[in-house]
């Protein structure tokens, strides 16, 4: 039988030491759609996006309640490694944060800790991410050149390739324009629609209408609660709660 | 009026150091190149036998320079393992709380002075390595290299820490997030970025280690022969300067001699310390962060 949820996170509690920044969130992330999840700073709509391939472990004294499964497995249970997670759910960070290594072997180290060997499977995937990633032919006659020269839009490309190398299932990305202009901004957009028809994509964005521009469905967080979900298109003509439209319509934010 | 006054006194404090390392370099090269022009720059520094006091004296320093030379490489080994394993355990393995505790108490061992570290040297690991190893002493470059690698494990640890640290934490997270495990972060991601920050931590170890003095004085054994093994008792070039200054008579050969010694010593930490300035320059470039 076909199940159309990808991720689904069953009454999460999270806490910063004595912080709640999650509170009982239940949501699902369907598979080949892609999810937005909007909110104002602070929300935990990012913590929320970080615990689906438990980028959390990172950060030490925190507490999680409640279950967040991927095709059915609980990603918290002890029987599973979190590494695996990481592999299958693939990040982009809000910062472009490439190595300081070259272009190629930005890419490559994805595919050598996961064991690849062979030169030849190695570059062939990488040039392979890099034209997924809608930017091979920006970078093709340097990729032994550091990924640092890059410009930041670029380099935000170039850590999507990093992530399609290793062929995730599912994309989560965490506010991934913060740092750039407009105009990297549509080509990222874009290449998210793209790259829809292939993973499964959650987003954060604190642009509404970067949201409204690249998701199918649409969750809004405040203060660390699910206030609304639902298609985007209702969730942002005619929402159901007060606290979204006020937000959506600008009134604090 | 008041600010002009204010100005000019802290300029002349600031521009002090610069008067004093000037100085200093002058009446290194006043009083240390006469000895040249006696018994010639190559013979002095390769020349294979220190005998400044026979007559005729002979001023070759190579046995000196082996000797700092056999020590401080001996030094490294001892603090590179200790100083960037701590260094990594402190950064890895330990709590942020831990980490507060333990990292001070590393650097505390910086402030031991140096003549304590010679007493312990001569009180327990002379007499441990005479049983040991069967020594007529045990006053030897092997337990000069102990003592000084133990005393550079503050600066080369606390160094490394840094380093450690100064890598973003980004780094790290784009590396978990496409499955690499901690080690493989570690390893090809962690320590590669800081890399050069270490370079940098080991090499002012070592300037530590060749120059210091008061501990190899006490421990090295003070035989001004070329060393051949790591137990034989060596005479470094710190050391041969403490011990003889006092004995060489004002403006004698001896006395330019030993200005000689320190100007190569000078030299040397002098060029230590410009490389590591170099590697820490490119460190920051690389990592991103203001060159």
């Amino acid at each position: 039988m076909f199940d159309p949820v990808k991720i689904k996170a069953q009454h999460v509690d999270f806490f910063y030491g004595n912080q709640q920044a999650l509170k009982d969130i239940s949501m699902d992330i369907d598979v080949g759609r892609v999810t937005a999840i909007i909110g104002p700073s602070g929300c935990g709509k990012s913590t929320f996006i970080r615990l689906l391939n438990r980028m959390n472990d990172l950060v030490a004294h925190t507490v999680l309640r409640g279950h967040i499964y991927l095709e059915g497995q609980d990603i918290f249970s002890p029987a599973v490694d979190p590494v695996e997670i990481r592999r299958r759910v693939g990040m982009v960070f809000q910062k472009p944060n490439p190595f300081p290594k070259s272009i190629f072997e930005n890419i490559a180290y994805g595919l050598e800790v996961n064991g690849y060997r062979d030169r030849d499977v190695i570059e062939e995937r990488v040039v392979m991410s890099l034209k997924k990633a809608a930017l091979w032919e920006e970078v093709k006659e340097r990729l032994r050149d550091s990924a640092l020269k890059l410009s930041g839009g670029q380099q935000q490309r170039l850590c999507i390739a990093r992530c399609l190398a290793v062929a995730p299932e599912v994309l989560l990305f965490d506010e991934p324009c913060a740092s750039l202009d407009p105009i990297s901004t549509a080509k990222i957009e874009e290449l998210i629609l793209e790259l829809k028809k292939d993973y499964t994509i959650a987003i954060v964005t604190h642009n509404m209408q970067q949201a409204a521009r690249v998701s199918d469905r649409t969750a809004f967080f405040l203060l660390g609660e699910l206030v609304e979900m639902g298609e985007t298109q209702h969730i942002f003509t005619a929402p159901k709660d007060k606290r979204t439209e006020a937000y959506i319509t600008g009134r604090f934010g | 009026m008041k600010e002009r006054i204010y100005k000019t006194i802290f300029a002349i404090l600031a521009f002090s150091s610069l008067v004093f390392l000037v100085g200093i370099v002058i009446i290194l090269f006043k009083e240390g190149l006469p000895i040249f022009k006696k018994v010639g720059f190559f013979s002095f520094l390769f020349g294979r036998a220190w005998y400044p006091t026979h007559s005729p004296p002979e001023f070759g320093i190579l046995p000196l320079i082996l000797a700092s030379a056999w020590v401080t490489v001996g030094a490294v080994l001892v603090c590179v393992p200790l100083g960037v394993g701590s260094a990594l355990c402190l950064h890895e393995l330990v709590s942020e709380r831990q980490r507060a505790v333990l990292k001070p108490v590393i650097e505390i061992l910086a402030s031991i002075p140096s003549v304590v570290y010679g007493f312990f040297g001569m009180m327990i690991v002379t007499p441990f390595l005479q049983k040991v190893f069967h020594l007529p002493t045990g006053l030897c470059a092997f337990n000069a290299s102990l003592v000084l690698g133990v005393m550079a494990v503050p600066t080369v640890c606390s160094l490394s820490e840094d380093a450690l640290s100064f890598v973003p934490k980004s780094f790290r997270e784009a590396s978990y997030a496409v499955g690499a495990d901690r080690w493989q972060t570690l390893t090809r991601v962690v320590l590669p970025a800081a890399g050069s920050g270490i370079s940098t931590a080991i090499i002012l170890g070592m300037s530590r280690a060749i120059g210091e003095t008061m501990t190899v004085l006490m421990v090295a054994g003070g035989a001004a022969v070329i060393p051949h093994s790591f137990l034989e008792p060596v005479r470094p070039m710190t050391a041969a300067i403490a011990a003889e200054m006092g004995e060489a008579p004002m403006a004698s050969d001896h006395y330019h001699a030993l200005f000689a010694i320190a100007l190569v010593l000078f030299f040397i930490t002098f060029s230590f310390n410009i490389m590591a300035e170099f590697v820490s320059r490119r460190f920051r470039i690389k990592l991103g962060l203001s060159g």
